[in-house]
């Protein structure tokens, strides 16, 4: 399987990222954000960091870059794709997921290790989680509070799009303790925390992380 | 360089550089070097479009509350609230098309989802 890791100009977690894949028994492949070329990947991570300095807002202009109008298209007819931290800004930004993401409530970088509740275990990318399951796994942002209309955001809730709420504290002053939402289709998932930090016990608070990667792979066999 | 040099002023001050560029013109020639394409000795005339992004008024502006809070120890207790937005000053060649800036505002300098947008045409 090989899975796609899309570095932007300051783009920090796509080794991570690609070390991930790898530990979950994918094929990483190096994407570039300038390029027009997928390299028939079945699948698209875009990692953290901070994209082009978050200049005009995060992932704003990173969102324009070439690869990611193949990316949008490729989404749209079922590509699975992951947004962690400036990828969800990016997918956010580019339309592929609802709401957007702004500076944090109380104005300070937060970097913790964080739990989440799994509210959606069916998606391509949660799949190997059970509705209700507990993760813990770091978070590290500036401008990671979720917002949306209040419209919007019953919309997303009634339609069951929340993927993972933060527990134990919410990090950032996300609306409605939102920290990962998902495409109509459920193959687009975004969210502030990083699995990809959580894939081995010497380095991280847990694996709980690496289940996203083993969740894509089953996705994409059964596709 | 010759009359291109100053592209952009007001038709008043268009005088071949060396003779008669001012300082502030002559920095003013340099933010904005002749790109490809235009010709040496064409006047290019270029208007300034202005557009403001602001935060929509449900989105809550913790930057904006932090300013306030600094305004209220400094004991300017009169201002009530602050919104901090972006301000973008954009340089066009010729006269500006209403339909691409609008596009332009609402496209990329502004997020639709959570930010307001205005923009400012020159009037003449």
């Amino acid at each position: 399987m090989r899975i796609g890791v899309i570095t932007f100009p300051g783009s920090l977690d796509d080794v991570d990222a690609a070390r991930a894949v790898r530990l979950a028994g994918g094929k990483p492949v190096a994407l570039w954000h300038g390029d027009h070329d997928l390299q028939d990947v079945d699948a698209v991570v875009l990692p953290g960091g901070f994209s082009y300095g978050d200049y005009l807002r995060a992932g704003a202009i990173a969102a324009r870059s070439p690869l990611m109008q193949d990316v949008v298209a490729a989404a749209t007819s079922g590509l699975p794709v992951l947004g962690i931290c400036n990828g969800f800004q990016v997918l956010c930004e580019a339309g592929l997921l609802p709401g957007a993401l702004t500076r944090n409530s109380h104005l300070h970088f937060r970097n913790r290790d964080q739990l989440l509740r799994v509210e959606r275990a069916d998606t391509a990318w949660t799949s190997d989680y059970a509705d209700g399951q507990q993760i813990l796994i770091p978070v590290k942002n500036g401008e990671g509070r979720y917002v949306g209309s209040d419209a919007d955001l019953d919309r997303l809730e009634g339609e069951g799009r929340v993927v993972f709420r933060y527990v134990g504290g919410n990090p950032n002053g996300s609306s409605r303790d939102i920290a990962g939402v998902t495409s109509e289709n459920g193959r687009v998932v975004g969210l502030m925390p990083h699995p990809e930090h959580a894939v081995e016990d010497l380095t991280g608070p847990s694996t709980d992380g690496l289940g996203f990667f083993t969740s894509v792979l089953k996705a994409v066999v059964n596709a | 360089m010759g009359e291109a040099s100053c592209a952009g002023v007001a038709p008043a001050l268009r005088k071949p550089c060396g003779t008669g560029c001012r300082a502030g013109l002559r920095g003013r020639r340099e933010e904005r070097p002749t790109g490809p394409g235009r010709r040496a000795g064409t006047l290019v005339v270029v208007s300034r479009v202005v557009v403001d992004v602001v935060l929509k008024p449900e989105i809550s502006d913790p930057q904006g509350q932090a300013v306030l809070g600094a305004l209220d120890r400094l004991g300017h207790d009169s201002v009530r609230s602050v919104r901090q937005g972006k301000h973008f000053v954009l340089e066009v060649d010729g006269t500006p098309d209403e339909a691409e800036l609008k596009q332009i505002a609402e496209t990329l300098l502004a997020n639709p989802v959570i930010e307001d947008v205005e923009l400012h045409l020159p009037k003449d």
